[in-house]
Protein backbone atom coordinates (compact mmCIF):
# COMPACT_ATOMS: atom_id res chain seq x y z
CA UNK A 1 0.00 0.00 0.00
CA UNK A 2 1.43 3.55 -1.03
CA UNK A 3 1.72 6.32 1.25
CA UNK A 4 -0.84 8.17 -0.22
CA UNK A 5 -3.47 5.63 0.48
CA UNK A 6 -2.50 5.41 4.01
CA UNK A 7 -2.60 9.46 3.78
CA UNK A 8 -6.39 9.12 2.38
CA UNK A 9 -7.14 6.19 5.13
CA UNK A 10 -6.06 8.57 8.02
CA UNK A 11 -7.90 11.71 6.33
CA UNK A 12 -11.51 8.97 6.33
CA UNK A 13 -10.75 7.83 9.47
CA UNK A 14 -10.47 11.37 10.95
CA UNK A 15 -13.57 12.34 8.96
CA UNK A 16 -15.23 9.30 10.48
CA UNK A 17 -14.61 10.20 14.10
CA UNK A 18 -16.10 13.39 13.10
CA UNK A 19 -19.30 11.79 11.93
CA UNK A 20 -19.14 9.48 14.86
CA UNK A 21 -20.30 12.36 17.18
CA UNK A 22 -22.85 14.00 15.90
CA UNK A 23 -25.75 12.98 17.84
CA UNK A 24 -27.64 10.73 15.20
CA UNK A 25 -24.57 8.69 14.39
CA UNK A 26 -23.83 7.94 18.47
CA UNK A 27 -27.71 7.03 18.78
CA UNK A 28 -26.83 4.36 16.61
CA UNK A 29 -23.64 3.37 17.86
CA UNK A 30 -25.25 3.23 21.60
CA UNK A 31 -27.83 1.09 19.84
CA UNK A 32 -25.08 -1.51 17.83
CA UNK A 33 -23.58 -1.57 21.46
CA UNK A 34 -27.01 -2.00 23.31
CA UNK A 35 -27.80 -5.34 20.87
CA UNK A 36 -24.71 -6.82 20.74
CA UNK A 37 -24.52 -6.43 24.61
CA UNK A 38 -27.99 -8.10 24.76
CA UNK A 39 -26.99 -10.49 22.08
CA UNK A 40 -23.79 -12.15 24.44
CA UNK A 41 -25.39 -11.96 27.81
CA UNK A 42 -28.23 -14.44 25.72
CA UNK A 43 -25.42 -16.60 24.17
CA UNK A 44 -23.32 -16.67 27.33
CA UNK A 45 -26.86 -17.98 29.58
CA UNK A 46 -28.01 -20.00 26.39
CA UNK A 47 -25.81 -23.18 27.01
CA UNK A 48 -27.52 -24.04 30.52
CA UNK A 49 -30.58 -24.62 28.68
CA UNK A 50 -29.84 -25.73 25.19
CA UNK A 51 -26.94 -28.42 24.48
CA UNK A 52 -23.82 -26.36 24.32
CA UNK A 53 -22.06 -28.64 21.16
CA UNK A 54 -25.22 -27.51 19.15
CA UNK A 55 -25.05 -24.01 19.63
CA UNK A 56 -21.26 -24.12 19.01
CA UNK A 57 -22.24 -25.38 16.03
CA UNK A 58 -24.60 -22.83 15.22
CA UNK A 59 -21.69 -20.36 15.86
CA UNK A 60 -19.27 -21.67 14.16
CA UNK A 61 -21.37 -22.05 10.63
CA UNK A 62 -22.58 -18.73 11.28
CA UNK A 63 -18.80 -17.17 11.65
CA UNK A 64 -17.94 -19.21 8.48
CA UNK A 65 -21.27 -17.50 6.74
CA UNK A 66 -20.53 -14.16 8.40
CA UNK A 67 -17.07 -14.46 6.36
CA UNK A 68 -18.70 -15.25 3.45
CA UNK A 69 -21.36 -12.59 3.08
CA UNK A 70 -17.84 -10.23 3.96
CA UNK A 71 -16.61 -10.75 0.44
CA UNK A 72 -20.35 -10.88 -1.41
CA UNK A 73 -22.42 -9.19 0.66
CA UNK A 74 -19.59 -6.31 0.44
CA UNK A 75 -17.53 -6.49 -2.25
CA UNK A 76 -19.56 -8.39 -4.57
CA UNK A 77 -17.84 -11.61 -5.05
CA UNK A 78 -19.66 -14.58 -5.31
CA UNK A 79 -17.08 -17.69 -4.12
CA UNK A 80 -18.46 -21.34 -5.02
CA UNK A 81 -15.46 -22.73 -3.27
CA UNK A 82 -15.31 -21.34 0.79
CA UNK A 83 -15.24 -24.78 1.87
CA UNK A 84 -11.59 -25.42 0.75
CA UNK A 85 -10.38 -22.67 3.23
CA UNK A 86 -13.27 -23.79 5.80
CA UNK A 87 -12.39 -27.55 5.32
CA UNK A 88 -8.59 -27.29 4.81
CA UNK A 89 -7.82 -25.65 8.34
CA UNK A 90 -9.91 -28.15 9.73
CA UNK A 91 -7.76 -30.67 8.39
CA UNK A 92 -4.72 -28.64 9.44
CA UNK A 93 -6.08 -27.92 12.75
CA UNK A 94 -6.63 -31.66 13.63
CA UNK A 95 -3.67 -32.72 12.73
CA UNK A 96 -1.33 -30.15 14.71
CA UNK A 97 -3.61 -31.14 17.56
CA UNK A 98 -3.65 -34.84 17.08
CA UNK A 99 0.07 -35.42 15.41
CA UNK A 100 2.00 -32.74 16.63
CA UNK A 101 1.02 -31.85 19.74
CA UNK A 102 -0.16 -28.28 19.52
CA UNK A 103 -2.45 -25.99 22.09
CA UNK A 104 -6.21 -25.52 21.31
CA UNK A 105 -5.26 -21.93 20.52
CA UNK A 106 -2.03 -22.48 18.48
CA UNK A 107 -3.91 -25.05 16.83
CA UNK A 108 -6.86 -22.77 15.61
CA UNK A 109 -4.01 -20.38 14.35
CA UNK A 110 -2.15 -23.00 12.28
CA UNK A 111 -6.03 -23.95 10.89
CA UNK A 112 -6.58 -20.17 10.21
CA UNK A 113 -2.92 -19.03 8.91
CA UNK A 114 -3.62 -21.99 6.45
CA UNK A 115 -7.11 -20.95 5.27
CA UNK A 116 -5.49 -17.29 4.90
CA UNK A 117 -2.54 -18.99 2.52
CA UNK A 118 -5.22 -20.82 0.49
CA UNK A 119 -7.16 -17.57 0.12
CA UNK A 120 -3.90 -15.86 -0.89
CA UNK A 121 -3.24 -18.65 -3.34
CA UNK A 122 -6.48 -19.27 -4.37
CA UNK A 123 -7.04 -15.37 -4.99
CA UNK A 124 -4.54 -14.60 -6.64
CA UNK A 125 -6.02 -16.69 -9.62
CA UNK A 126 -9.35 -16.10 -9.62
CA UNK A 127 -9.52 -12.37 -8.68
CA UNK A 128 -8.48 -12.01 -12.00
CA UNK A 129 -12.31 -12.53 -13.31
CA UNK A 130 -15.69 -11.33 -11.87
CA UNK A 131 -19.17 -12.71 -11.68
CA UNK A 132 -20.07 -16.34 -13.04
CA UNK A 133 -16.29 -17.01 -14.40
CA UNK A 134 -15.14 -15.84 -10.53
CA UNK A 135 -17.68 -18.34 -9.04
CA UNK A 136 -16.46 -21.12 -11.49
CA UNK A 137 -12.88 -20.76 -10.65
CA UNK A 138 -13.12 -20.78 -7.08
CA UNK A 139 -15.60 -23.99 -7.80
CA UNK A 140 -12.81 -25.34 -9.22
CA UNK A 141 -10.06 -25.09 -7.32
CA UNK A 142 -11.87 -26.08 -4.39
CA UNK A 143 -12.15 -29.14 -6.10
CA UNK A 144 -8.62 -29.52 -6.26
CA UNK A 145 -8.25 -28.67 -2.88
CA UNK A 146 -10.84 -31.61 -2.21
CA UNK A 147 -8.86 -34.04 -4.35
CA UNK A 148 -5.79 -33.29 -2.26
CA UNK A 149 -7.69 -33.74 0.76
CA UNK A 150 -8.83 -37.01 -0.22
CA UNK A 151 -5.42 -38.32 -1.46
CA UNK A 152 -2.77 -36.45 1.52
CA UNK A 153 -1.64 -38.92 3.39
CA UNK A 154 -2.32 -36.76 6.76
CA UNK A 155 -5.64 -36.42 5.68
CA UNK A 156 -6.45 -39.54 6.82
CA UNK A 157 -8.42 -40.31 3.23
CA UNK A 158 -12.08 -41.42 3.57
CA UNK A 159 -12.12 -41.41 7.08
CA UNK A 160 -10.94 -38.35 7.97
CA UNK A 161 -9.29 -37.20 10.95
CA UNK A 162 -11.04 -38.98 13.85
CA UNK A 163 -11.03 -38.33 17.48
CA UNK A 164 -9.02 -35.19 17.48
CA UNK A 165 -7.77 -34.62 21.29
CA UNK A 166 -9.37 -31.27 22.68
CA UNK A 167 -5.65 -30.14 24.20
CA UNK A 168 -5.76 -27.30 26.88
CA UNK A 169 -6.09 -23.79 25.95
CA UNK A 170 -2.92 -21.90 26.91
CA UNK A 171 -2.03 -25.54 27.97
CA UNK A 172 -3.92 -24.56 31.54
CA UNK A 173 -7.65 -24.37 30.58
CA UNK A 174 -8.95 -27.71 30.43
CA UNK A 175 -11.54 -28.04 27.47
CA UNK A 176 -12.34 -31.63 27.77
CA UNK A 177 -16.01 -30.30 29.00
CA UNK A 178 -18.11 -29.33 26.24
CA UNK A 179 -18.67 -26.11 28.32
CA UNK A 180 -15.69 -24.93 28.36
CA UNK A 181 -15.27 -25.35 24.28
CA UNK A 182 -18.50 -23.73 24.02
CA UNK A 183 -17.27 -20.25 25.60
CA UNK A 184 -14.36 -20.95 23.66
CA UNK A 185 -16.39 -20.95 20.61
CA UNK A 186 -18.58 -17.32 21.50
CA UNK A 187 -15.11 -15.72 22.23
CA UNK A 188 -13.55 -16.70 18.64
CA UNK A 189 -17.62 -15.87 17.27
CA UNK A 190 -17.35 -12.68 18.91
CA UNK A 191 -14.07 -12.06 18.16
CA UNK A 192 -14.65 -12.96 14.65
CA UNK A 193 -17.54 -11.17 13.91
CA UNK A 194 -15.92 -7.57 15.61
CA UNK A 195 -13.11 -8.28 12.49
CA UNK A 196 -16.08 -8.15 9.93
CA UNK A 197 -17.91 -5.03 11.91
CA UNK A 198 -14.51 -3.17 12.17
CA UNK A 199 -13.62 -4.27 8.23
CA UNK A 200 -16.92 -3.18 7.04
CA UNK A 201 -17.31 -0.21 8.94
CA UNK A 202 -13.46 1.23 7.52
CA UNK A 203 -12.41 3.39 4.91
CA UNK A 204 -11.11 -0.07 3.69
CA UNK A 205 -15.11 -1.08 3.71
CA UNK A 206 -16.02 1.81 1.99
CA UNK A 207 -13.83 1.20 -0.91
CA UNK A 208 -15.17 -2.82 -1.05
CA UNK A 209 -18.62 -1.46 -1.18
CA UNK A 210 -17.65 1.29 -4.03
CA UNK A 211 -15.80 -1.56 -6.15
CA UNK A 212 -19.29 -3.75 -5.73
CA UNK A 213 -21.40 -1.05 -6.79
CA UNK A 214 -19.21 0.73 -10.19
CA UNK A 215 -15.72 -0.73 -10.46
CA UNK A 216 -14.58 1.26 -13.32
CA UNK A 217 -15.75 4.27 -11.13
CA UNK A 218 -13.85 3.15 -8.16
CA UNK A 219 -10.50 2.55 -10.79
CA UNK A 220 -10.90 6.07 -11.97
CA UNK A 221 -10.33 7.61 -8.70
CA UNK A 222 -7.48 6.06 -8.52
CA UNK A 223 -8.31 2.52 -6.46
CA UNK A 224 -6.00 -0.71 -7.33
CA UNK A 225 -9.78 -2.98 -7.35
CA UNK A 226 -7.59 -6.28 -7.68
CA UNK A 227 -5.42 -5.58 -4.48
CA UNK A 228 -8.71 -4.62 -2.51
CA UNK A 229 -10.60 -7.47 -3.91
CA UNK A 230 -7.78 -10.06 -3.36
CA UNK A 231 -7.01 -8.48 0.48
CA UNK A 232 -10.92 -9.14 1.03
CA UNK A 233 -11.09 -12.46 -0.28
CA UNK A 234 -8.01 -13.51 1.77
CA UNK A 235 -9.42 -11.90 4.84
CA UNK A 236 -12.86 -14.25 4.35
CA UNK A 237 -10.47 -17.05 3.51
CA UNK A 238 -8.76 -16.60 7.17
CA UNK A 239 -12.15 -16.11 8.90
CA UNK A 240 -14.01 -19.50 6.99
CA UNK A 241 -10.34 -21.34 8.14
CA UNK A 242 -11.10 -19.90 11.96
CA UNK A 243 -14.43 -21.48 11.55
CA UNK A 244 -13.62 -24.48 10.57
CA UNK A 245 -10.68 -24.98 13.11
CA UNK A 246 -12.98 -23.86 15.90
CA UNK A 247 -15.71 -26.58 14.29
CA UNK A 248 -12.98 -29.53 14.87
CA UNK A 249 -12.65 -28.16 19.01
CA UNK A 250 -16.13 -28.85 19.03
CA UNK A 251 -16.84 -32.17 16.88
CA UNK A 252 -12.89 -33.42 17.49
CA UNK A 253 -13.53 -34.59 13.70
CA UNK A 254 -12.01 -33.29 10.13
CA UNK A 255 -13.56 -35.36 7.01
CA UNK A 256 -14.46 -34.67 3.44
CA UNK A 257 -17.68 -33.33 4.65
CA UNK A 258 -16.01 -29.83 5.99
CA UNK A 259 -14.20 -29.46 2.13
CA UNK A 260 -16.78 -30.74 -0.36
CA UNK A 261 -18.46 -28.39 -2.71
CA UNK A 262 -21.57 -28.94 -0.72
CA UNK A 263 -20.71 -26.98 2.07
CA UNK A 264 -19.80 -24.16 -0.39
CA UNK A 265 -23.56 -24.77 -1.31
CA UNK A 266 -24.81 -25.13 2.02
CA UNK A 267 -22.76 -21.33 3.06
CA UNK A 268 -24.47 -19.37 0.70
CA UNK A 269 -27.63 -21.16 1.70
CA UNK A 270 -26.83 -19.57 5.15
CA UNK A 271 -25.94 -16.15 4.03
CA UNK A 272 -28.64 -15.73 1.19
CA UNK A 273 -31.20 -16.88 3.77
CA UNK A 274 -30.04 -14.83 6.68
CA UNK A 275 -29.92 -11.67 4.55
CA UNK A 276 -26.84 -10.58 2.51
CA UNK A 277 -24.78 -7.35 3.43
CA UNK A 278 -26.34 -7.40 7.28
CA UNK A 279 -24.21 -8.29 10.55
CA UNK A 280 -26.62 -10.52 12.12
CA UNK A 281 -28.33 -12.00 8.70
CA UNK A 282 -25.40 -15.26 8.76
CA UNK A 283 -26.28 -15.54 12.55
CA UNK A 284 -30.08 -15.86 11.87
CA UNK A 285 -28.99 -18.22 8.12
CA UNK A 286 -27.16 -20.89 10.24
CA UNK A 287 -29.09 -21.10 13.10
CA UNK A 288 -32.03 -21.74 10.64
CA UNK A 289 -30.18 -24.04 8.09
CA UNK A 290 -28.46 -25.99 11.53
CA UNK A 291 -31.56 -26.40 13.44
CA UNK A 292 -33.21 -28.00 10.02
CA UNK A 293 -30.85 -30.37 9.35
CA UNK A 294 -30.58 -31.28 13.55
CA UNK A 295 -34.45 -31.71 13.64
CA UNK A 296 -35.59 -33.51 10.29
CA UNK A 297 -31.93 -35.61 10.78
CA UNK A 298 -34.48 -38.60 11.58
CA UNK A 299 -36.42 -38.30 8.41
CA UNK A 300 -33.12 -39.66 6.21
CA UNK A 301 -33.08 -37.53 2.82
CA UNK A 302 -36.20 -35.92 2.61
CA UNK A 303 -34.87 -33.26 4.86
CA UNK A 304 -32.92 -31.69 1.99
CA UNK A 305 -36.16 -31.44 0.37
CA UNK A 306 -37.34 -29.39 2.86
CA UNK A 307 -34.81 -27.43 3.51
CA UNK A 308 -34.87 -26.41 -0.28
CA UNK A 309 -38.59 -25.60 0.36
CA UNK A 310 -37.98 -23.39 3.36
CA UNK A 311 -35.08 -21.59 1.08
CA UNK A 312 -37.42 -20.87 -2.32
CA UNK A 313 -40.22 -19.97 1.07
CA UNK A 314 -37.86 -17.77 2.01
CA UNK A 315 -36.57 -16.35 -1.50
CA UNK A 316 -40.03 -15.66 -2.33
CA UNK A 317 -41.46 -14.35 0.54
CA UNK A 318 -38.02 -11.79 2.06
CA UNK A 319 -36.28 -11.41 -1.16
CA UNK A 320 -33.48 -9.63 0.88
CA UNK A 321 -33.26 -12.19 3.20
CA UNK A 322 -34.86 -12.49 6.84
CA UNK A 323 -32.73 -10.02 8.46
CA UNK A 324 -32.08 -7.79 5.41
CA UNK A 325 -36.24 -7.63 4.71
CA UNK A 326 -36.79 -6.84 8.72
CA UNK A 327 -34.15 -3.74 8.00
CA UNK A 328 -36.02 -2.65 4.73
CA UNK A 329 -39.45 -2.55 6.39
CA UNK A 330 -37.94 -0.94 9.55
CA UNK A 331 -36.35 1.79 7.51
CA UNK A 332 -39.10 2.39 5.31
CA UNK A 333 -41.26 2.67 7.81
CA UNK A 334 -39.24 5.04 9.59
CA UNK A 335 -38.92 7.37 6.75
CA UNK A 336 -42.64 7.29 6.82
CA UNK A 337 -43.63 7.80 10.44
CA UNK B 1 4.04 30.08 -24.50
CA UNK B 2 1.67 28.04 -22.89
CA UNK B 3 2.57 24.44 -21.71
CA UNK B 4 1.17 21.09 -22.55
CA UNK B 5 -0.48 19.33 -20.27
CA UNK B 6 -2.07 16.23 -22.27
CA UNK B 7 -1.69 15.50 -25.47
CA UNK B 8 -3.14 13.06 -27.90
CA UNK B 9 -1.96 12.08 -30.83
CA UNK B 10 -3.35 9.25 -33.61
CA UNK B 11 -5.63 7.77 -30.41
CA UNK B 12 -7.42 4.94 -31.73
CA UNK B 13 -10.20 2.75 -29.69
CA UNK B 14 -12.70 0.01 -30.25
CA UNK B 15 -15.31 -1.38 -28.58
CA UNK B 16 -15.40 -4.73 -29.66
CA UNK B 17 -15.49 -4.95 -33.14
CA UNK B 18 -16.99 -1.54 -33.51
CA UNK B 19 -13.73 1.11 -34.45
CA UNK B 20 -14.79 4.34 -32.56
CA UNK B 21 -11.56 6.40 -32.31
CA UNK B 22 -9.79 7.23 -35.87
CA UNK B 23 -6.63 8.70 -34.60
CA UNK B 24 -8.28 11.67 -32.30
CA UNK B 25 -5.26 14.60 -32.15
CA UNK B 26 -5.32 17.67 -29.61
CA UNK B 27 -3.42 19.02 -27.12
CA UNK B 28 -4.89 20.84 -23.81
CA UNK B 29 -2.29 23.74 -22.46
CA UNK B 30 -1.94 23.84 -18.55
CA UNK B 31 -4.41 26.04 -16.65
CA UNK B 32 -7.10 26.61 -19.80
CA UNK B 33 -10.61 24.88 -20.58
CA UNK B 34 -10.49 23.06 -23.59
CA UNK B 35 -13.46 21.52 -24.73
CA UNK B 36 -14.59 18.56 -27.44
CA UNK B 37 -17.60 19.30 -28.96
CA UNK B 38 -19.08 17.21 -31.72
CA UNK B 39 -22.93 15.24 -32.05
CA UNK B 40 -24.38 12.14 -30.51
CA UNK B 41 -22.06 9.66 -30.93
CA UNK B 42 -19.15 11.71 -32.38
CA UNK B 43 -16.71 9.88 -29.97
CA UNK B 44 -16.17 12.73 -27.38
CA UNK B 45 -17.11 10.54 -24.47
CA UNK B 46 -14.97 7.52 -25.75
CA UNK B 47 -12.00 9.84 -26.39
CA UNK B 48 -12.37 11.05 -22.13
CA UNK B 49 -12.36 7.18 -21.15
CA UNK B 50 -9.73 6.37 -23.79
CA UNK B 51 -7.66 9.08 -21.87
CA UNK B 52 -8.83 7.49 -18.63
CA UNK B 53 -7.60 4.20 -19.60
CA UNK B 54 -11.28 2.89 -19.58
CA UNK B 55 -11.38 1.31 -22.99
CA UNK B 56 -8.82 -1.22 -22.71
CA UNK B 57 -8.55 -1.97 -26.67
CA UNK B 58 -6.82 1.88 -27.49
CA UNK B 59 -3.66 2.22 -29.06
CA UNK B 60 -2.08 5.82 -30.30
CA UNK B 61 -0.66 8.17 -27.55
CA UNK B 62 -1.62 9.82 -24.67
CA UNK B 63 1.03 11.85 -23.42
CA UNK B 64 0.48 13.65 -19.75
CA UNK B 65 3.28 16.32 -18.73
CA UNK B 66 5.76 14.44 -20.82
CA UNK B 67 4.93 10.73 -19.81
CA UNK B 68 3.24 8.42 -22.53
CA UNK B 69 0.31 6.60 -20.28
CA UNK B 70 -1.55 4.81 -23.29
CA UNK B 71 -0.02 1.48 -21.67
CA UNK B 72 -1.00 2.28 -17.82
CA UNK B 73 -3.73 0.87 -15.95
CA UNK B 74 -6.89 3.47 -15.26
CA UNK B 75 -5.96 3.83 -11.74
CA UNK B 76 -2.06 4.69 -12.27
CA UNK B 77 -3.46 6.83 -14.76
CA UNK B 78 -5.47 8.28 -11.75
CA UNK B 79 -2.33 8.70 -10.20
CA UNK B 80 -0.86 10.61 -12.06
CA UNK B 81 -3.44 13.73 -11.55
CA UNK B 82 -5.84 12.67 -14.08
CA UNK B 83 -9.46 13.03 -12.39
CA UNK B 84 -12.76 12.19 -14.83
CA UNK B 85 -16.44 12.92 -13.49
CA UNK B 86 -17.92 10.68 -16.17
CA UNK B 87 -21.71 11.28 -17.54
CA UNK B 88 -23.59 9.07 -15.47
CA UNK B 89 -21.98 10.78 -12.38
CA UNK B 90 -21.22 7.42 -10.64
CA UNK B 91 -22.08 8.50 -7.25
CA UNK B 92 -22.16 4.87 -4.92
CA UNK B 93 -25.56 4.98 -3.89
CA UNK B 94 -24.66 2.87 -0.67
CA UNK B 95 -23.10 5.42 0.61
CA UNK B 96 -24.25 9.12 1.97
CA UNK B 97 -22.73 12.78 0.47
CA UNK B 98 -19.97 12.55 3.11
CA UNK B 99 -18.86 9.13 2.36
CA UNK B 100 -18.89 9.52 -1.33
CA UNK B 101 -16.67 12.46 -0.36
CA UNK B 102 -14.13 10.78 1.75
CA UNK B 103 -13.75 7.59 -0.23
CA UNK B 104 -11.34 9.16 -3.01
CA UNK B 105 -7.64 8.63 -2.37
CA UNK B 106 -4.83 11.43 -2.18
CA UNK B 107 -3.46 11.42 -5.18
CA UNK B 108 -1.09 14.92 -4.94
CA UNK B 109 -0.70 17.32 -2.19
CA UNK B 110 -3.47 20.08 -3.08
CA UNK B 111 -6.68 18.19 -2.51
CA UNK B 112 -9.73 20.41 -1.63
CA UNK B 113 -10.39 19.53 2.46
CA UNK B 114 -14.03 18.55 2.71
CA UNK B 115 -14.65 22.49 4.08
CA UNK B 116 -13.40 24.09 0.82
CA UNK B 117 -15.42 21.53 -0.65
CA UNK B 118 -19.01 22.71 1.14
CA UNK B 119 -17.65 26.49 0.25
CA UNK B 120 -17.90 25.72 -3.30
CA UNK B 121 -20.79 23.62 -3.42
CA UNK B 122 -22.79 24.59 0.01
CA UNK B 123 -25.81 22.65 -0.90
CA UNK B 124 -23.74 19.86 -0.48
CA UNK B 125 -23.05 20.29 3.48
CA UNK B 126 -26.75 20.32 3.86
CA UNK B 127 -27.29 16.78 2.18
CA UNK B 128 -24.11 15.26 4.58
CA UNK B 129 -26.11 12.33 5.43
CA UNK B 130 -28.48 12.04 2.52
CA UNK B 131 -27.51 8.92 0.39
CA UNK B 132 -25.87 9.63 -3.14
CA UNK B 133 -28.80 8.50 -4.71
CA UNK B 134 -31.74 10.37 -3.21
CA UNK B 135 -29.86 13.44 -4.73
CA UNK B 136 -31.54 15.76 -7.44
CA UNK B 137 -29.56 15.45 -10.52
CA UNK B 138 -27.90 19.26 -10.44
CA UNK B 139 -26.86 17.74 -6.83
CA UNK B 140 -25.42 15.15 -8.29
CA UNK B 141 -23.50 16.74 -10.85
CA UNK B 142 -21.86 18.48 -7.87
CA UNK B 143 -21.16 15.90 -5.80
CA UNK B 144 -19.43 14.17 -8.60
CA UNK B 145 -17.09 17.18 -9.35
CA UNK B 146 -16.54 17.37 -5.44
CA UNK B 147 -15.30 14.45 -5.23
CA UNK B 148 -12.66 14.50 -7.78
CA UNK B 149 -11.41 17.72 -6.45
CA UNK B 150 -10.83 15.94 -3.31
CA UNK B 151 -8.28 13.68 -5.23
CA UNK B 152 -5.61 16.74 -5.71
CA UNK B 153 -5.48 16.16 -9.44
CA UNK B 154 -5.01 19.03 -11.21
CA UNK B 155 -6.69 17.90 -14.66
CA UNK B 156 -10.00 17.63 -14.77
CA UNK B 157 -12.21 15.91 -17.42
CA UNK B 158 -15.67 16.76 -17.46
CA UNK B 159 -18.30 14.60 -19.29
CA UNK B 160 -21.37 16.47 -20.20
CA UNK B 161 -21.21 17.87 -16.50
CA UNK B 162 -24.86 20.15 -17.70
CA UNK B 163 -26.75 17.23 -19.23
CA UNK B 164 -30.34 17.03 -17.92
CA UNK B 165 -30.13 20.34 -15.60
CA UNK B 166 -31.97 23.17 -15.32
CA UNK B 167 -31.08 26.39 -16.36
CA UNK B 168 -30.45 27.66 -12.86
CA UNK B 169 -27.87 25.11 -12.17
CA UNK B 170 -26.32 25.06 -15.49
CA UNK B 171 -24.94 28.58 -14.49
CA UNK B 172 -23.86 27.88 -11.34
CA UNK B 173 -21.49 24.40 -12.82
CA UNK B 174 -20.51 26.87 -14.92
CA UNK B 175 -19.26 29.23 -12.25
CA UNK B 176 -17.95 26.57 -10.90
CA UNK B 177 -15.97 25.57 -13.37
CA UNK B 178 -14.79 29.37 -14.01
CA UNK B 179 -13.95 29.68 -10.50
CA UNK B 180 -11.75 26.12 -10.80
CA UNK B 181 -9.81 27.68 -13.84
CA UNK B 182 -9.53 30.54 -11.86
CA UNK B 183 -7.22 28.76 -9.11
CA UNK B 184 -5.34 26.45 -12.00
CA UNK B 185 -6.60 23.87 -13.03
CA UNK B 186 -6.84 22.50 -16.38
CA UNK B 187 -10.59 21.19 -17.54
CA UNK B 188 -11.42 19.00 -20.63
CA UNK B 189 -14.61 19.84 -21.20
CA UNK B 190 -17.00 17.49 -23.13
CA UNK B 191 -20.20 18.88 -24.33
CA UNK B 192 -23.34 19.05 -26.04
CA UNK B 193 -24.55 22.25 -25.05
CA UNK B 194 -22.55 24.31 -27.29
CA UNK B 195 -23.78 27.81 -25.81
CA UNK B 196 -22.29 26.61 -22.29
CA UNK B 197 -19.22 25.52 -24.07
CA UNK B 198 -18.78 28.55 -26.02
CA UNK B 199 -18.66 30.40 -22.94
CA UNK B 200 -16.57 28.13 -20.76
CA UNK B 201 -13.44 26.91 -23.14
CA UNK B 202 -10.34 28.72 -24.49
CA UNK B 203 -9.93 26.53 -27.08
CA UNK B 204 -12.84 23.99 -29.36
CA UNK B 205 -12.40 21.26 -30.74
CA UNK B 206 -14.89 19.80 -32.61
CA UNK B 207 -15.19 15.73 -33.19
CA UNK B 208 -16.69 13.73 -36.13
CA UNK B 209 -16.64 10.11 -36.71
CA UNK B 210 -13.94 9.46 -34.23
CA UNK B 211 -11.69 11.82 -36.20
CA UNK B 212 -11.07 15.71 -35.12
CA UNK B 213 -12.03 17.91 -37.96
CA UNK B 214 -11.72 21.40 -36.82
CA UNK B 215 -10.18 23.42 -34.02
CA UNK B 216 -10.99 27.15 -32.74
CA UNK B 217 -9.27 29.44 -30.21
CA UNK B 218 -12.36 31.63 -27.92
CA UNK B 219 -11.81 34.35 -30.18
CA UNK B 220 -12.85 32.78 -33.75
CA UNK B 221 -16.08 31.67 -31.98
CA UNK B 222 -18.05 34.82 -33.22
CA UNK B 223 -16.81 34.71 -36.92
CA UNK B 224 -17.38 31.11 -37.38
CA UNK B 225 -20.66 30.60 -35.38
CA UNK B 226 -22.51 29.49 -38.70
CA UNK B 227 -19.81 26.65 -39.10
CA UNK B 228 -20.10 25.32 -35.45
CA UNK B 229 -23.37 24.95 -35.54
CA UNK B 230 -23.48 23.09 -38.62
CA UNK B 231 -20.96 20.76 -37.27
CA UNK B 232 -23.19 20.41 -34.26
CA UNK B 233 -26.70 20.48 -36.40
CA UNK B 234 -28.02 22.94 -33.76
Amino acid sequence: MTDTTKTDFNRAGEAKAGTASTSGAAAVLTDIRLWSAIGIVVLLILPHYVYPVMIAKVLCFALFAAAFNLLLGFAGLLSFGHAAFFGMSAYVTGYCLQSLGFTAELGILAGTAAGALLGLAMGLLAIRRQGIYFAMITLALAQMVYFVALQAPFTGGEDGLQGVPRRDLFGIIDMSSNMNVYYLVLGVFCIGLFIVYRTVHSPFGQVLKSIRENEPRAISLGYDADRYKLMAFVLSAALSGLAGSTKVMVFQLASLTDIQWQMSGEVVLMAVLGGIGTMVGPLVGATIIITLQNELAQIGSVSTIVQGAVFVFCVLAFRRGIVGEIKHRWTTWRGRS
Amino acid sequence: MTDTLLQTKNLQAWYGESHILHGIEFSVPKGQIVTLLGRNGAGKTTTLRSIMGLVKNRTGSVVHEGTETIKLASNQIAKRGIAYCPEERGIFSSLNVKENLQLPPVIADGGMSEERVYELFPILKTRGNSQGTKLSGGEQQMLAIARILRTGAQLLLLDEPTEGLAPVIVQQIGEIIKRLKDEGFTILLVEQNFRFAERMGDVHYVIEHGEVVDRFERAEIANNREKITGYLGV
